[in-house]
């Protein structure tokens, strides 16, 4: 007896721990939690993902309360009925089952299921079916294998892998609307701080919004499995204030620095299969196969946020993309050092 | 120099050569001898997916970790995801319902003796086709490799353009052909079962094993279909010029999406459903009464199998499917949960007032109802569409999964290792070797999958072989990595028990366990065709109705 005792107290013991160990998610989110690095779901800073964010809680609260019920029952079925010496190898009574309480525990599931099912739905239609505002702007994102294409087609501004949205105050809202597709594979475009995750599939355009209510940038990445590099193909949201946003809109708009001390570099970069995939405004240059350079110097990173842009990283992804990322499909273009330091200065030019 | 050997007087067969022993489990049609080819093939296959899942979790300990290059980790998922699917966890459970099932229900062998010999060796050069893409991946030109498209192979990565060489044409060969010999099997399940039954033995007294392993194999015949359809469209599309999913000639890539998760979602099901079975015997003769409600049960899983059919798009919740779409396969997803619920409160239906045996066939099936329950609840989670737009494609998903395949199907598999191993070899398994693997499988899985389900919260996606650092993802990771290698450990003594005990296990008798179906009634091991004269049974536990004359089954049902 008194051993059985010992391994069942063991066994409660332990599924204690373990009930600890399940409410995890639970503690180990902080609303609101830190702004800039933060992907947490539970600290949205835009309506949909607010959205999602209270209808998780809702059924959070429900699963939970359900698992703490069934469990209860559980243990105590497992401590209670355990099997004693004293039963003497006697069995216990045989029972077969009972109607009325099947009856009670398949029509309380039920409910249960129409109440969730009920508070989903209204969500789901919230967000999927709201209508787009006069004052939104549009942007179209583009999926390519292992980074991001962003077009503002009322803008006439082509960029990648940095999105540039205005805040959205609540009472003048300024949504962003964001049409998806790609030129390859699949891929998931998923904030989130800013609203759940929408795949970009060839052949099959999809679309999401957002309406940030802070401004400060947003991280995120490619969640849907796309090659090689989908570790790599990461995603920043750059929620600006209305007159930063202006400011650049502004800046994108013009065509390419001109400088005619980076000549030389210019003329590397077509001289050689870089035109072939990178766009330069206002220079032959009009590839499309890779990002669109004219403003390269205005993003933080490169390589869809493998890297930091500084003057080491580039001259490093310009000779050897492997190192920076193994299986990019940009091609070592095997420069002098001379090409190459030429072709990081013109580089370095595009601001 | 054999004519100096064989002295052997005739019975004793352990002492054949082993040329002729080998040849006989070759050849053998024997539903006995291929249930334990299922399962050994499945247990190698499960060291081999194990030693993948190992080396996926080494490079994830922490952020931006070199253990393996991105082009290696991503053929070890793939690898891991479709090994202990299509190769461990499917042959494992036909191995127990083709070993169990015609003994459960008074049979002498399968309905197709042949059939069965051909399904599994069909399954088994699947995954040798599989693990054959190492070498041969890249044909003639260059070293192999192995696919690494992810287990899903989803459109367009599949196709041509984004997998050159071969390596997923053997992925798609393998789950073909092994896709035919899983048909074979569940149409043998069905025919023995609807026409073998020994007298007596009408369907609603069919051991519930029989019973759900019958609705398992319906299933099968529904969900492999459109799977073997999709691979060989896929075929077509990489050899004949079709374009059923390339997309830049028009093709949909959402139309893979649907044949694969129609299969999928059902082949979940598949999988557990059996484990149910499992529990369906293990709990009442360890809490020594019957199951409660028998008729729900089998009701309920009927309906389980029903439902599944339609839930397939809550893989698919993130494709941009309309809003009524999104709220139907809610609302079915949902759904599921309630038969599936009732069956969670028939086990402990019946625990209530039995008098539990804390053997260790008994703790894992304890775990199980405990980490079933949690799977199901962060299943309803999931099936909440917008919840499932930030959880689908991050590690909550592959936590549930994983809560669900190893939490839910390996800890019944265990249960059902413990309880049916002595039938199957005549030998206990070492209940002090069993308590160790228990606790340190308990621990190991908890470490590593309740702590992963919090990296997806915070936004890490799945199937990235490295990550940035500064997310809070590097300690979860590391943990998670820890239970990993106790799991490992767990594993190390579970086939070291199964391999001790079956040289020195304590011999167990035809019924060690006290047990009331029929293939306690013979020897353990059991003889060929099983029963000498076939049985004749009047309740659910004819064993039972042995053991009590004074107070049978039969006068209640």
């Amino acid at each position: 007896m008194t051993r059985r005792m010992k391994s069942s107290l063991e066994c409660g013991w332990q599924i204690a721990l373990l009930l600890f160990w399940s409410a995890g998610p639970l503690w180990a989110v902080e609303p609101g939690g830190s702004t800039g690095q933060g992907t947490s779901i539970f600290a949205p800073a835009s309506t949909p993902a607010k959205s999602i964010a209270d209808v998780s809680v809702f059924v959070l609260v429900i699963t939970g309360i359900i698992f703490l019920v069934v469990f209860a029952l559980l243990l105590y079925s497992v401590v209670r009925f355990r099997g004693r010496a004293a039963d003497g190898g006697r069995e216990p009574a045989q029972v077969y089952g009972s109607m009325q309480i099947e009856l009670a525990w398949t029509i309380i599931p039920i409910l249960i299921v129409v109440v969730l099912f009920l508070a989903t739905a209204r969500v789901i239609h919230a967000i999927q079916d709201a209508p787009e505002p006069a004052g939104a702007l549009d942007v179209i994102a583009i999926g390519h294998q292992y980074w991001w294409e962003f077009r503002y087609p009322k803008l006439g501004i082509v960029t990648a892998n940095e999105l540039h949205i205005p805040v959205s105050d609540p009472d003048h809202p300024t949504p962003t609307f964001l049409q998806l597709l790609s030129v390859d594979t699949d891929h998931s475009f998923w904030v989130p701080e800013l609203a759940g995750k929408t795949d970009l599939i060839p052949n099959h355009p999809n679309r999401m919004w957002m309406d940030p209510q802070r401004t400060g940038v947003f991280m995120g990445q490619c969640a849907q499995y796309c090659g090689t590099q989908h570790a790599k193909m990461l995603l920043r949201v750059s929620v600006d204030r209305a007159e930063d946003f202006g400011a650049w809109v502004h800046a994108q708009q013009k065509p390419a620095v001109e400088d005619a001390g980076v000549i030389a570099g210019r003329q590397v970069f077509e001289r050689n299969a870089c035109m072939n995939c990178h766009a330069v405004g206002g220079t032959p240059a009009d590839g499309r196969f890779g990002p669109d350079l004219t403003h390269l110097m205005s993003r933080a990173t490169i390589a869809a946020g493998a890297a930091e842009n500084t003057h080491d990283k580039l001259r490093l992804w310009i000779q050897n993309p492997s190192a920076i990322k193994p299986g990019s499909l940009m091609p070592a273009m095997k420069l002098s050092d001379a090409d190459l330091d030429a072709v990081v200065s013109y580089m370095e030019t595009l601001h | 120099m054999s004519s100096n050997v064989i002295t052997v007087p005739v019975g004793q067969t352990e002492a054949r050569p082993w040329v002729d022993e080998l040849h006989q489990w070759l050849t053998t049609v024997d539903h006995k001898r291929l249930g334990i080819l299922y399962i050994v093939s499945a247990l190698l296959f499960l060291v081999i997916g194990g030693v993948e899942a190992l080396i996926i979790r080494i490079q994830l300990m922490h952020s931006h970790n070199n253990f393996v290059s991105p082009e290696v980790f991503n053929r070890m998922f793939t690898m891991h995801g479709t090994t202990m699917i299509f190769f461990v966890a499917m042959p494992v459970l036909f191995g127990f319902a083709n070993y169990l099932v015609p003994l459960m229900i008074g049979a002498r062998d399968m309905a197709f003796p042949r059939l069965n010999a051909f399904s599994f060796w069909l399954s088994f050069l699947g995954g040798l086709l599989l693990y054959f893409s190492f070498l041969g991946g890249s044909g003639l030109y260059g070293a192999g490799n192995a696919p690494d498209v992810g287990w899903w192979s989803y459109a367009p990565l599949g196709a041509r353009a984004f997998s050159p060489g071969h390596s997923s044409d053997y992925w798609t060969l393998a789950l073909l052909v092994s896709g035919f010999g899983s048909i074979g099997t569940a149409i043998n399940i069905i025919a023995t079962i609807l026409c073998l039954r020994c007298p007596g033995m009408k369907l609603n007294r069919m051991p519930l094993l029989a019973w759900l392993n019958l609705v398992m194999a319906g299933m099968v015949l529904l969900a492999i279909t459109p799977l073997s359809a999709a691979q060989i469209m896929l075929l077509i599309d990489r050899y004949l010029g079709g374009h059923f999913f390339d997309t830049q000639a028009g093709g949909s890539a959402v139309l893979w999406m649907h044949f694969f998760w129609i299969f999928l979602h059902p082949e979940v099901y598949i999988l557990i459903i059996p484990c149910f079975a499992f529990m369906s015997e293990i709990i009442p003769v360890f809490s020594r009464k019957p199951i409660f409600g028998y008729p729900v049960m089998v009701a309920a899983t009927v309906c389980i199998a029903f439902v599944s059919m339609s839930v397939w798009a809550h893989h698919m919740f993130t494709i941009g499917m309309n809003s009524y779409a999104n709220s139907f396969f809610t609302l079915t997803t949902m759904a599921v949960g309630v038969p599936t619920g009732i069956k969670i409160f028939n086990w402990i239906g019946t625990m209530w007032g039995g008098r539990i045996q804390f053997k260790t066939a008994m703790l894992f099936s304890i775990a199980f109802l405990f980490q079933f329950l949690i799977a199901g609840l962060t299943g309803i989670m999931m099936a909440c569409s917008p919840f499932d737009w930030q959880l689908s494609l991050s590690y909550f998903v592959v936590a549930h999964f994983h809560y669900v395949i190893v939490g839910g199907i390996l800890f019944a598999l265990f249960g059902a290792f413990y309880y049916w191993y002595p039938k199957m070899t005549g030998r206990m398994l070492s209940e002090r070797l069993g308590q160790w693997h228990f606790w340190l499988f308990l621990i190991g899985f908890h470490l590593t999958f309740d702590v992963m389900h919090i990296p997806g919260i915070l936004g890490m996606p799945r199937r990235i072989y490295t990550y940035e650092p500064g997310r809070g993802w590097d300690t979860l990771n590391l943990i998670v990595s820890i239970g990993a290698f106790i799991q490992a450990v767990a594993i190390l003594v579970f086939v070291a028990n199964l391999i001790v005990s079956y040289f020195k296990g304590a011999k167990a008798g035809n019924d060690p366990w006290d047990a009331w179906t029929l293939e306690w009634s013979v020897s353990s091991p059991p003889p060929a065709y099983n029963f000498a004269t076939v049985p004749t049974v009047s309740s659910r536990r004819p064993l039972w109705d042995l053991k009590h004359p004074e107070d049978p089954d039969s006068r209640y049902e």
